[in-house]
C-alpha cells in the first residue's frame, strides 16, 4: 500500500465518511519497505494538485518522516529543486506499508494490512 | 471479479498441469504478465445435463428468482464471492487481455490521474497506462493477491473491499472503472447502489466512471440468451481438474460440486442487463450518461456525476 494511495483512502463505514476524524486513516505498527522506482517528475507535478497536503503531512509525520512544509511545493519548486522532488517521490511512490493496521479516528476500527494488501471488508456489525 | 467475456477471452489451451496458484502468473521485468498454463480447462458453459438434473432447484444452472432484499448479501456470498475465492487462479489465467474500450478509456486519461478499479479481479487493467495511478479493489482476497503482482516494477496498489462499502474518500478520484462486476449484484437496489458508490468516489468537476456489464442480448454467443430470456441466471463455471495429481485445496472448497469425473462446477449468479438498463441505473444513481455502447456481449456506459459543476471560475 503506497502512501499515495493512503491519501485517497478513508474508513469504509458509511457513517464515518462525513466525519473529518475518519481521514486520513492512521497507520499503526506499520512495517515499511522502500521500492526503488525511477523518478517521474512530470507524474509528480501532475499529482500535486490531486493530493490532500494536510492529510499527507499527517501521514508522513505518523510514519516518522521529516515534517513536510506547511504548503505544498509548486510545480516550479519541484522542477527546480531536485531534493524536494526526490523526497516527495520517495514518500508517495517508493514507500509501501507492508504490514500493520490502518485505524479510523472516528469509529476506531482497525483495518489489517498484510503483505502490502489492506483489507476493508467490514464485520457485520459495522455494515 | 471480472467475468462475462468468456467465449471471447479463453484463447489459452490449458492442458492440465497442476501448479500452485502462486505460480500461475509472473511479472516479467517489463511489467507484462506472462501466463503459464493453468491447472485445468475451465469453461463457463450452460450445462444441459445439469439443468435437467436439477430443473426445480435454485442451485443448478439457469434462471433463478431474485433473492429477497434481506438475503441478497448472503446469496451473493454463496453464488459470487465464495466462487471467485475458489476459482481465482484458474479464472485469472483465462482473463488476461484488456478489452479495447477499457484500455482506450484508461489511455485517454491525463497523466497523473488517480483513480479506482472497483472489482479489479486479476488486475489486468492496473498497468495499462503507466502515467496514471490506479487503486484496485476486489471482494476476493485471492484475486487481489494475483492483482498485486500485475503492476510490474511499480507493484500495483490493491485492497480487499466491498463495492457497496468502498474505503475511498468521496469526490477525489479522477476516474473509476468497474468492469464486469455490477451484474453480480442480485437486486436492483444494490446494482444502483454500486453505481452510486462509483459516482461518489469521483470528482464532481470532470470525474468519470466506466461501467461494463453482461448483456441479455447476446444471440450469437454460445449461451444464446436474447431479449425475452430470464435476466437472473446461475451460470456454471466448470473446472476440469487433473486426475493424475491431487487437487489443490482451493478447488475443492466452496460450493463446488464434483461430478465424479474430476470436474468441479461452480454456479455464479448473474443479472443480465437489457438494452438501456445500465443507463437507467446510472441516472437512478444520480449520474449522467456521457457515452454508451455494446461491445462483446456487454453493455457499457461512461458517466459522470449528475450535478454539473458550476461554470464559475
Ligand atoms: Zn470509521
Amino acid at each position: 500500500m503506497k502512501i499515495l494511495s493512503l491519501n485517497f483512502l478513508t474508513c469504509a463505514v458509511k457513517a464515518c465518511k462525513s466525519s473529518s476524524d475518519s481521514y486520513p486513516l492512521h497507520p499503526k505498527d506499520a512495517e515499511l519497505v522502500q521500492d526503488e522506482i525511477e523518478v517521474n517528475a512530470q507524474l509528480l507535478v501532475n499529482l500535486l494538485p490531486r493530493l490532500d497536503w494536510t492529510a499527507l503531512s499527517t501521514t508522513a509525520t505518523e510514519l516518522g518522516f521529516p515534517a513536510l512544509p506547511p504548503q505544498p511545493p509548486s510545480a516550479e519548486d519541484l522542477q527546480a529543486d531536485d531534493k524536494t522532488l526526490r523526497d516527495l517521490h520517495n514518500l508517495l511512490m517508493e514507500t509501501q506499508i507492508m504490514e500493520g493496521k490502518l485505524v479510523c479516528g472516528n469509529c476506531g476500527h482497525e483495518y489489517a494490512v498484510r503483505e502490502g494488501i489492506a483489507n476493508f471488508l467490514l464485520p457485520s456489525h459495522l455494515v | 471479479m471480472q467475468e462475462s467475456q468468456g467465449q471471447h477471452m479463453q484463447p489459452l489451451q490449458m492442458q492440465a498441469q497442476a501448479q500452485s496458484p502462486d505460480q500461475q502468473i509472473s511479472s516479467s521485468a517489463t511489467g507484462a504478465a506472462t501466463y503459464p498454463s493453468a491447472p485445468g480447462t475451465g469453461t463457463d458453459k450452460m450445462s444441459t445435463a445439469a439443468s435437467q438434473q436439477d430443473a426445480a432447484g435454485s442451485s443448478g444452472p439457469g434462471p433463478v428468482p431474485i433473492p429477497a432484499p434481506d438475503v441478497a448479501e448472503s446469496y451473493e456470498q454463496q453464488h459470487v464471492h465464495s466462487v471467485y475465492e475458489s476459482i481465482a487462479p484458474h479464472f485469472s489465467a483465462t482473463r488476461h487481455k484488456p478489452w479495447p474500450v477499457v484500455a482506450s478509456f484508461l489511455s485517454s486519461l491525463a497523466p497523473g490521474s488517480v483513480g479506482l478499479d472497483v472489482g479489479c479481479g486479476n488486475g489486468k487493467y492496473l498497468a495499462v497506462n503507466p502515467a496514471i495511478h490506479i487503486l484496485g479493489s476486489d471482494r476476493s482476497a485471492q484475486l487481489v493477491r494475483i492483482a498485486r503482482d500485475h503492476g510490474g516494477e511499480r507493484r500495483a496498489d490493491v485492497a480487499v473491499a466491498d463495492g457497496l462499502a468502498l474505503p475511498f474518500r468521496n469526490g477525489r478520484a479522477d476516474f473509476a472503472v468497474c468492469i464486469a462486476v455490477l451484474h453480480h449484484l442480485s437486486t436492483k437496489e444494490r446494482r444502483v447502489g454500486g453505481v452510486r458508490a462509483l459516482l461518489d468516489a469521483v470528482r464532481d468537476d470532470g470525474g468519470k466512471i466506466l461501467v461494463f456489464v453482461w448483456a441479455l442480448e447476446q444471440r450469437s454467443s454460445r449461451r444464446g440468451w436474447d431479449e425475452g430470456s430470464d435476466q437472473d441466471q446461475l451460470v456454471p463455471w466448470v473446472m476440469k481438474t487433473n486426475k493424475t495429481k491431487p487437487k489443490p485445496k482451493s478447488e475443492v472448497e466452496g460450493q463446488g460440486e464434483g461430478d465424479g469425473d474430476g470436474d468441479t462446477t461452480y454456479q455464479r449468479y448473474y443479472h443480465l442487463y437489457k438494452k438501456g438498463e445500465l443507463e437507467e441505473d446510472v441516472v437512478a444513481a444520480g449520474g449522467r450518461v456521457l457515452d454508451s455502447g455494446y461491445d462483446r456481449d456487454n453493455w457499457w456506459v461512461v458517466g459522470s456525476r449528475g450535478e454539473q459543476a458550476s461554470i464559475t471560475s
